[in-house]
């Protein structure tokens, strides 16, 4: 059936007449929007807050501390992170170390295995592969150390960018990181938390994903 | 609408459209006599009549064209034909091409389309009217049709003239872009929806507590002024051009 | 129980223009959402510049729809995506059926979907046993309440807080009245959590499908849409055959248009692309995906390529955002699945002029959603094609559409005959006109078409001279 449906679809399409005109396409008014690296930041910063993101800047030898910080501050018990995570080194080593109170896991099962354990936790840490200024959006390709659903489950998610990885727009980054040659299997552009307005156009936050998202901008001093 | 600009001419076509010929002759007269001040001579050809909108929005798209093939050979002087509507200006600037589209007379429909303006448009940017008050003290407000502003790009204009008028206080309607549910055939095709969207704009109308209502399309005052009239409301309807020259002549 | 249906369309919308609340609710709703559209397209030229650019990304993909569709179909199963096509709304509903019933699925959660509202997919599946369950939470009030959306983009947009509160409290156990929509909103992500978990499939639909790659990409802000495509072991994307783009670099310009448009955000919290199932050593995401290619008369709108533009329509709503008669009437009066301008213009080519008659007469053609569509549809300019289908003595196009004819009226056409021949000649003309300033407010009220006019309405007034006789005695020129 499958076959003949298809033949049948793409036969009425062929057999209309050809579309009148060529069809340009000129994205310049996307390759206008241009700004300075500083501020592609700030405006990275601006956009996002205005969606209620928080926004934390630090070094790479502040992280961990600035990270307790926010989490003790939050309450936050769980911290689940990737396996391994490719930021562990700087960010999370020696955790237990530090009297810190919350606890880090990892996800480094099946989502079978531990669907229970993924929706309990209350906070998890990704990376990102960088972050788009004009509309102030993270960019994630979830992987097998950091799954897709790490930070969609949690109710708050952390997630870090370095300084150096903020582009202009969307599309400057699928052409300057040639996407097309390597889509993985899921790509997210990720900005703010979770919302809705369904409800009589009030906005509220965390409907099925985070309530809260914190970028933490990873300047390099 | 980005036409190239013109100068001022010696004489242009007048079209009164039908509805201004049965209903709203002062408003022709008033827009006749405002352009005849600026000292431009005005064309009347009787021959005329309606620019075929009612048909051609009515899904009788063959009649529309006998009625507006009627009128190509009227205005052949390459002067400009000037309506006191946006609405029929719309329909010979945008749709005469499209009606006329694969037809003897394509190049004829064009050639008219293109030197066709609204009235309040002419008025300040070709004629570069500048108006003195003669009036009292009065409050009005504006409706803008949808075609002078979305067909005509008619938007700013009339609202410019009539702050020329020392005397005259404009209130900006609420939703002043929405259509007052005229639509031509709609209004008795659809009467229920018509009638919700009227009365919409009677209330925001007589929210502004103005005395005059000022429009540049008579379909939408008839329309407006109609139900205004039927609440017995006190606000009273009229023709941009018969309200600019009402403030602005010397009684005679 | 059909809830889709296109007669009694005045029925309904008598009904609707009596429930004050609803008015009111549609009103606030649309209200906001114009002045939130507004915000973000403050510069012109921006504006102008990105909406031709979209405008030529949809014609250009249109205009290659087979060869494009081969292509995503190749690149889809070369990442292992299955795809499917059906030309109806029963094979479809067959395709997806057999799909959950090889996995034994006794839940389905689904993220937003137009299309399997066209396929009134929940009713087939409750049919064979098999629950769906909504989870956009618009969509989730929306089928509590048994109803069906009233916005494209915004389900439940016709309900005010009260009717929520008490349709929660009614449907859902230990749950207090409650009119705070955070509290509400909070219900909703307790409800269905434990439902993402346990449910056996996912089902979404599809807002670009990206042919250069094999990519779905799908616009939320909820999450929801993320949940059912990555938590259950079976995704299953359905999507109508139009919503195909050529390349991954035309995304970026229709996302923008997107997002802006319909809710006035520079950008949805999420933009999810998926080009695979769960591969050898990832952690999670579903083991299978699934793509269904709807036809469903599409093919036949393609063939004229004058309704051709059509499909180039995005999905934003800003159309219905922005249109006075929607505002009025809501969602539900039009009877069909797409409501406000663009159903308007699809739903009676889709389902046939015959099965949605008034359709094409329900608006003034003021154009306020020619103005706001960001891939340039023109609507009005194809309301007045149906229209002309619709009275059917005046055939244009490449095709007839089905239903053509449907309000074809013999004494409506005599009508226009009379009208045609007066104002094509100048002399009926005169005598005719003379003749109504002299006698024409004599017509009394009950007279065809004054009856509606003056339902609400004085009797417009014929002048005692008409504008050609006084141009003469103003001596104007006649030449
Ligand atoms: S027709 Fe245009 S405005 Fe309406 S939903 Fe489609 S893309 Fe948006």
């Amino acid at each position: 059936m499958n076959k003949i449906a298809k033949q049948e679809i793409l036969d009425n399409l062929r057999n209309a007449s050809p579309s009148k005109g060529d069809f340009v396409t000129d994205n310049s008014v996307i390759y206008d929007k241009k700004w300075t690296q500083e501020q592609k930041i700030e405006r990275f910063c601006q956009v996002t807050s205005a969606v209620n993101t928080q926004i934390k800047q630090t070094t790479l030898h502040d992280a961990q501390r600035d990270l307790i910080d926010l989490l003790t501050e939050k309450g936050v018990r769980h911290l689940m992170q990737g396996s391994p995570s490719p930021i562990a080194k700087e960010i999370t080593d020696n955790w237990t170390a530090m009297d810190t109170g919350v606890k880090l896991r990892s996800f480094d099962q099946k989502i079978e295995a531990c669907k229970e354990e993924l929706f309990s936790v209350d906070a998890s840490l990704t990376t990102t592969l960088g972050a788009i200024a004009e509309t102030g959006s993270l960019i994630l390709w979830p992987t097998r150390e950091e799954p897709r659903l790490l930070s969609l489950v949690p109710p708050i998610h952390v997630a870090l960018v370095y300084e150096d990885r903020f582009f202009n727009t969307f599309l400057e980054a699928i052409e300057q990181e040639q996407w097309t040659t390597h889509m993985p299997t899921n790509a997210l552009l990720i900005s703010g938390p979770s919302k809705t307005s369904d409800i009589e156009q009030e906005l509220c936050y965390g409907v099925h994903g985070p309530k809260e998202l914190v970028v933490m901008i990873i300047r390099n001093n | 609408m980005s036409r190239t600009p013109i100068e001022k001419p010696k004489s242009v076509y007048f079209f009164g459209t039908c509805l201004v010929d049965l209903f709203y002759p002062e408003a022709g007269v008033a827009g006749i006599e405002l352009i005849k001040r600026e000292g431009v001579e005005v064309i009347f050809p009787q021959a005329q009549s309606c620019c075929g909108q009612p048909a051609f929005n009515s899904g009788q798209r063959d009649k529309a064209r006998d009625v507006a093939r009627a009128q190509l050979d009227l205005f052949t002087k390459d002067i400009p034909v000037v309506l006191p509507s946006g609405s029929c200006a719309g329909m010979m600037f945008k749709h005469y091409p499209e009606l006329f589209e694969g037809d003897v007379d394509y190049n004829k429909a064009c050639a008219l389309a293109n030197r066709v303006y609204e009235l309040s448009d002419f008025l300040l940017n070709v004629l570069k009217i500048k108006l003195t008050d003669k009036g009292e003290p009065m409050r009005v407000t504006w409706h803008g049709s949808c075609h002078s502003q979305r067909e005509m790009g008619v938007r700013s204009q009339p609202k410019d003239l009539i702050n020329q008028l020392e005397n005259v206080e404009l209130v900006e309607l609420k939703r002043e872009t929405e259509c007052c549910g005229f639509g031509g055939t709609f209004a008795v095709r659809q009467p229920e929806i018509s009638a919700a969207m009227v009365s919409d704009k009677a209330d925001d109308v007589e929210a502004t507590q103005a005395q005059k209502l000022v429009s540049g399309d008579c379909g939408c005052m008839m329309n407006i002024t109609g139900h205004l009239d039927y609440r017995k409301s006190d606000v009273q309807g009229l023709h941009l051009a018969e309200f600019l020259w009402e403030r602005t002549n010397d009684p005679r | 129980m059909t809830l889709v249906n296109g007669k009694d369309f005045k029925g309904r919308v008598h009904k609707a223009l009596k429930d004050e609340e609803l008015r009111a609710n549609f009103r606030r709703a649309m209200d906001g959402l114009m002045g939130k559209r507004a915000m973000q397209f403050t510069d012109g030229d921006e504006w102008t510049r990105l909406r031709n650019l979209g405008e030529s990304i949809k014609k250009r993909a249109l205009s290659k729809l087979p060869e494009l569709l081969e292509r995503l179909e190749e690149n889809c199963t070369k990442n292992g995506i299955k795809v499917h096509w059906a030309r109806t709304v029963d094979e479809a509903n067959s395709i997806i059926l057999e799909i959950l019933k090889s996995h034994d699925v006794k839940t389905v959660v689904k993220g937003k979907s137009m299309v399997s509202e066209e396929m009134e997919l929940n009713h087939f599946l409750g049919d064979h046993g098999i629950r769906a369950l909504e989870a956009d939470l618009g969509e989730y009030i929306v089928q509590m309440a048994g109803q069906m959306p009233s916005h494209i983009v915004m389900p439940a947009i016709h309900m005010n807080k009260g009717q929520i509160a008490k349709l929660f409290q009614d449907n859902l156990p230990d749950t207090p009245y409650s009119e705070d929509a955070a509290e509400l909103t909070a219900i909703a992500r307790k409800e269905l959590r434990r439902e993402f978990m346990e449910a056996g499939a996912g089902l979404s639909g599809v807002n670009f499908a990206v042919a250069e790659t094999g990519t779905l990409c799908l616009v939320e802000n909820e999450g929801n849409g993320r949940m059912v495509t990555t938590v259950p072991p079976v995704h299953i994307a359905v999507t109508g055959i139009e919503k195909v783009v050529e390349n991954l670099s035309d995304v970026p310009a229709l996302l923008s248009l997107l997002t802006r448009s319909a809710t006035g955000q520079p950008i949805t919290t999420y933009f999810n692309m998926i080009s695979s199932p769960r591969k050898e050593g990832e952690k999670d995401g579903p083991k299978e995906v699934h793509l269904v290619l709807l036809d469903n008369g599409r093919s036949k709108v393609y063939r004229d390529t004058e309704t051709r533009d059509t499909l180039q329509c995005i999905r934003c709503g800003a159309c219905m955002n922005h249109c006075p008669v929607y505002t009025r009437i809501g969602g539900h009066a039009y009877g069909g699945v797409y409501p406000g301008p663009i159903g308007k213009i699809l739903t009676p080519q889709l389902e046939g002029l015959d099965e949605y008659p008034e359709h094409a007469s329900a608006s003034t053609l003021c154009n306020a959603c020619v103005e706001v569509c960001p891939v340039k549809i023109p609507i009005a300019k194809m309301l007045v094609r149906l229209r002309d289908e619709n009275s059917g003595n005046c055939p244009h196009g490449e095709h007839p559409l089905k239903g053509r004819g449907a309000k074809s009226s013999t004494i409506e056409n005599a009508g226009w005959s009379g009208w045609a021949a007066m104002n094509a000649s100048p002399a009926t003309y005169k005598v005719a006109t003379t003749a109504m300033s002299r006698i024409g407010n004599l017509l009394p009220q009950s007279a065809p078409m004054l009856k509606e006019w003056t339902s609400v309405r004085v009797k417009p007034k014929f002048a005692k001279k008409t504008l050609h006789q006084m141009a003469k005695e103003m001596g104007l020129k006649d030449e």
